[in-house]
């Protein structure tokens, strides 16, 4: 949607359309700029060998930031082929930021206690 | 000798030499500083306060080995800030046994964080072993970051695949497995189709009656599913083990000691170097378990492991660093 308005928002009535879409969005609207103004960065929190939230929904463009509060280190690896991202060892204290630019379903889980499993939602 | 440590068997129902019942009060026993000898066939198991009544020259077979595991180098957060001197109590300890000895198995998480000063700082301790010949396996905290690379590079002389190999002493056939790689969402330790190949052919022309051993990181039996202590294709890997006579399997990675006897398999998990974890589903997640100070070394330890040739099975023997 952002990049639809910078391309077409060239005559009168692509405008008008566009308006009138964006006043029958409502809320939506509002959610959609403050996008625009501040990007979302959000947290994931490691600890007792589980991501917590475990499923996380963001739109696209957020970067997430996972930190591992546990006496044990973890990783946090897409279970994608080709990996989407892959931390290193994250020791208790370190982070890891990745931000996702796409939509989609993305699983992941820590390689070292594959037990541990979450996912993000990219809409 | 108090009345439990001489108990015959009573229920050896299988006929293998093994009673279940005595197996079972042998646990209920170990968290409370007890060890279980399996000798001839008899089973027994001593107060570890009464360990100077133990004859351990009786004990002594024709091959004596230690197994460590988990020391965790680089580790140091409260449950243990001292991971260096715990190990060297534990190298101090092996050099105190009574039959020393001829060579270490360490059953993985050498490191904590894959670091090379951190495999270089247990290298170094463990030179001081009676014992000069150390055999290892990885844990998961071995193969951080590069699927086991170093690892490789530095113990992975003479062994096949990610680490696999085995090796033959006194009749005894030990076999040293790899199951902390590739692991994948949701699932638990893997051998993987290659090893399991080559494990198959490595065991088809020795004779039933051959001792087998085989050693590796996580536990090859389902200790507890739900904190991953339990090797998904464990099952093919001891398939191929059912003509034998005897074979024990050890395990580490758990922290702390448990048994199983399956027909002829003795399972067994030693303790850390390092630090405790949990019982299986008494908190909420295996992390490292934070013990009152002077209580550590009770929960830490290693495991002395006797084979005597014509008898049934190997006495597995547990020894704190108290
Ligand atoms: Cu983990």
């Amino acid at each position: 949607m952002r990049v639809r308005r910078g391309v077409f928002v060239s005559s009168f009535w692509t405008a008008a359309v566009l308006a009138g879409v964006l006043l029958l969005a409502g809320p939506l609207n509002v959610t959609v700029n403050a996008q625009q103004t501040a990007p979302a960065a959000l947290a994931v929190k490691i600890d007792n060998f589980s991501f917590s939230p475990a499923t996380l929904t963001v739109p696209v463009g957020t970067t997430v930031t996972w930190t591992n509060q546990d006496d044990i280190p973890h990783t946090v690896v897409s279970t994608d082929d080709p990996r989407a991202f892959r931390s290193k060892v994250l020791d208790t204290d370190e982070k890891f930021s990745y931000t996702f630019t796409k939509a989609g379903t993305f699983a992941y889980f820590c390689s070292v206690h594959p037990k541990m499993t979450g996912t993000v939602l990219v809409k | 000798m108090d009345r439990k440590t001489s108990k015959k068997i009573m229920h050896d129902h299988n006929g293998d030499g093994i009673d279940r019942r005595g197996f079972l009060e042998c646990m209920a026993w170990a968290g409370t500083g007890a060890f279980c000898v399996m000798q001839g066939g008899v089973l027994k198991s001593f107060s570890m306060s009464r360990l100077g009544d133990f004859d351990a020259k009786k004990m002594a077979g024709e091959l004596s080995f230690v197994q460590i595991s988990d020391s965790h180098m680089g580790f140091n957060k409260p449950a243990n800030p001292d991971v260096t001197g715990t190990l060297k109590a534990a190298v101090d300890k092996i050099n105190g046994l009574s039959t020393p000895p001829e060579f270490l198995l360490h059953t993985g998480d050498i490191s904590h964080l894959s670091k090379p000063e951190e495999f270089d700082t247990v290298d170094q301790i463990l030179k001081g072993a009676s014992a000069k010949d150390v055999f290892f396996v990885p844990g998961e905290h071995d193969v951080l970051n590069d699927d086991g690379k170093q690892y490789l590079d530095r113990y992975g002389k003479n062994t096949k695949g990610a680490g696999w190999y085995s090796f033959d002493q006194k009749g005894v056939h030990f076999i040293g497995l790899v199951n902390v790689l590739n692991l994948k969402a949701g699932g638990l330790g893997t051998l993987g189709s290659e090893q399991l190949a080559w494990m198959e052919d490595d065991v088809k022309h020795l004779k039933s009656s051959t001792p087998i051993v085989v050693f590796a990181h996580i536990p090859l039996w389902s200790v507890y599913p739900d904190w991953g202590w339990g090797t998904q294709d464990s099952a093919e890997a001891l398939g191929y083990l059912k003509k034998f006579g005897s074979v024990t399997v050890l395990n580490g990675h758990i922290h702390q000691t448990m048994q199983k006897v399956e027909g002829n398999v003795t399972f067994h998990t030693a303790m850390s170097t390092a630090f405790p974890q949990p019982a299986p589903g008494s908190a909420p997640s295996p992390g490292p378990m934070k013990v009152p100070d002077d209580q550590l070394r009770k929960v830490l330890g290693i495991t002395d492991v006797n084979y005597t040739r014509g008898k049934h099975a190997l006495a597995v023997v547990d020894s704190t660093l108290a």
